[in-house]
């Protein structure tokens, strides 16, 4: 976005008839903040009131229950795997993203033939809409008919005496606790590395060319110029691809239901997850509601934490 | 070229490869599975990547004949359709006002609607069961049409906003000289000029309408009333049993016409985003 030109305060336009200016601005403005407070603040309002109840899909009496939900939940060992998965689930694919978007950023600055349609390809795990997009690696890692392993057979490093990966025809990707975990990180880390390699690009694309000119002309390497000139000047716009992929990814759900639906034995449920299959599922809204809540404080207070970090870094 | 260069235009080409296979490759497969006779796709022997027997349409004629997949694209276009009203009917005014009428606070406020861009459906589509149905619109494609601006309309208010501030002030002084008020100023010399802007908005409440899956999957249990989002991801699978040619097939085709337009909005999408940063 290009910054304002300054521009003199004094109000150059003659007194209209009709609404005044400031009275213009909130009539202007009123529908839709309207809209927000009615259908973002009530229901979050809602959220923490049925955290605090018994509300359950079908029933219509509610009582208040004060913080037994929480007090359940922290005892309850499969919220407090849920918890640490999210967790997991989000560092973990955060850290692979953001290298592999460096990379592939690097990568597409450069001009080279038939870029729009590397540019389209690389893009569709994002720009398909989630669900879709994520169906079809549901039959990459089928129990049977999985094409990763039919390829790792053929490669001969599955299913036959001595291979590397076992003597069994598959996988089963989803079947096995770690190897599940590592999948929905992968689906995960595939579906938001195209929006974080957008978000370095735009970074890329805005630090002046001369730096690197000057660079090379005193022999800087590659490395040097990486580490010296790039990383340092791509740092705020690397804090907004974290910030973005961080929320999308810590309050996601979409990966987990299609993949694994929080399994095998609830090792890949996350907090969004195990939300959706205690108050939908279970029809527990309260004990659901107190289940979402937790996701709340850590979005808020990271989100607060990146925002003040990228601004910082504006200004240095 | 000496040998070095060549070397180096090799290791990019394969990095620009590996990376473009990792993207496409399950929607190379999705395309491939959807013409495969069933006898060849469950057989763990076959090739998955190309056909050893002749491809058919057997799944695509069960997708367009045998299910309401027609249906659910029609109903994404409808639910897209008036997401779009409602945003640009919501953010336009909204994002004028704090561009230009609003004064210091505009800035302030225009961050701050943003930000309830980022809390997530899923901490909100629990309580907003309770809502739904207390409009009576359970199991109905208009409790979609509700829910749905209340992302579009923070990102699509942001984004408008940064529009409207690159117009010039001049443009809506001359024209109030010529005797228009405010808001015939706004409407005949600002609009026209926010034209590309207000294209992006359209863009992104449709495609971001059509790709939601949380509150849909929440709150329509109706297979005829179903989004392509859930509609294919949900009814292909009886118990058990996953269809999974029309299943492939069906997500692949309802995929490529939103990623197609996605894709030549995503940098202004990204714009917005960092936009957050500079200001």
């Amino acid at each position: 976005m290009t910054t304002e030109v300054s521009e003199p305060n004094s109000v150059r336009f003659r007194p209209q008839t009709g609404p005044s200016q400031a009275s213009l601005a909130v009539w202007m403005l009123a529908p839709a903040i309207l809209f927000i407070v009615l259908l973002i603040g009530f229901p979050l309002g809602l959220a923490v009131y049925y955290s605090l109840s018994n509300v359950t899909t079908g029933g219509s009496q509610v009582t208040l229950v004060g913080f037994d939900h929480f007090r359940n939940l922290i005892g309850d060992p499969t919220f407090r795997g849920a918890l640490g998965n999210t967790f997991l689930f989000t560092f973990g694919s955060l850290v692979i993203m953001l290298i592999l978007a460096t990379i592939q950023a690097e990568l597409l600055i450069r001009p080279f033939r038939g870029k729009w349609l590397v540019r389209f390809l690389i893009l569709l795990p994002w720009t398909a809409p989630a669900a879709l997009a994520v169906i079809g690696w549901l039959w990459m890692f089928d129990s049977v008919f999985s094409p990763i392993d039919w390829l790792l057979r053929q490669l001969g490093l599955l299913g036959q005496p001595g291979a590397p990966l076992g003597v069994l025809p598959n996988l089963y990707w989803l079947g096995h606790p770690t190897l599940a975990f590592v999948s929905v990180i992968l689906v995960n880390v595939w579906r938001m590395l195209p929006l974080a390699t957008v978000i370095v690009l735009a970074g890329l694309n805005s630090i002046p060319p001369e730096l690197f000119e000057q660079a090379r002309v005193d022999r800087a390497g590659y490395f040097r110029r990486l580490f010296q000139i790039t990383l340092p000047l791509l740092s705020p716009i690397l804090l907004v691809a974290i910030l973005f992929a961080f929320v999308f990814t810590f309050s996601d759900m979409i990966v987990i239901y299609i993949l694994t639906r929080g399994g095998p034995a609830n090792s890949t449920q996350v907090l969004s997850s195990l939300a959706f299959f205690t108050g939908i599922a279970g029809g527990n809204l309260g004990r659901g509601a107190a289940i979402a809540l937790f996701l709340f404080p850590v979005l808020a207070g990271v989100s607060a934490l990146l925002l003040a970090m990228i601004r910082r870094s504006e200004v240095a | 070229m000496t040998l070095s260069k060549m070397g180096a235009r090799g290791a990019f080409y394969l990095a620009i490869t590996l990376f473009t296979l990792f993207a496409a490759l399950p929607f190379y497969v999705m395309l491939i599975t959807a013409f495969k006779s069933n006898n060849e796709l469950f057989n763990p022997n076959t090739n998955p990547f190309w056909f050893s027997q002749p491809p058919t349409f057997e799944h695509m004629n069960l997708l367009f004949t045998d299910t309401l997949f027609l249906r659910w694209m029609l109903n994404s276009l409808i639910v897209g359709v008036l997401v779009v009203l409602i945003t640009l009917a919501l953010t336009i005014p909204a994002a004028y006002s704090l561009a230009r009428l609003a004064g210091g606070w505009g800035e302030v406020v225009g961050i701050g609607i943003f930000l309830t861009y980022l809390v997530p459906p899923t901490l909100l589509f629990l309580p907003f069961v309770k809502v739904i149905a207390a409009l009576g619109l359970q199991n109905s494609l208009w409790s979609l049409v509700v829910a749905y601006p209340t992302f579009t309309v923070p990102f699509c208010t942001w984004l408008l906003m940064g529009f409207f501030k690159g117009i010039p002030r001049d443009i809506e002084e001359q024209a109030m000289v010529d005797g228009y008020n405010r808001w015939g100023a706004f409407r005949k010399a600002v609009l026209p000029l926010a034209v590309p802007g207000i294209l992006t908005v359209v863009v992104f409440a449709f495609t971001l309408s059509t790709s939601e899956f949380v509150y849909a999957l929440t709150f329509v249990q109706d297979s005829a009333q179903k989004t392509i989002s859930i509609g294919v991801v949900t009814e292909m699978v009886r118990g058990d049993v996953f269809r999974w040619g029309p299943l492939l097939g069906g997500a692949l085709i309802a995929s490529i016409p939103v990623a197609i337009l996605y894709t030549f909005f995503i940098d202004q999408f990204v714009a917005g985003l960092t936009a957050v940063a500079g200001d």
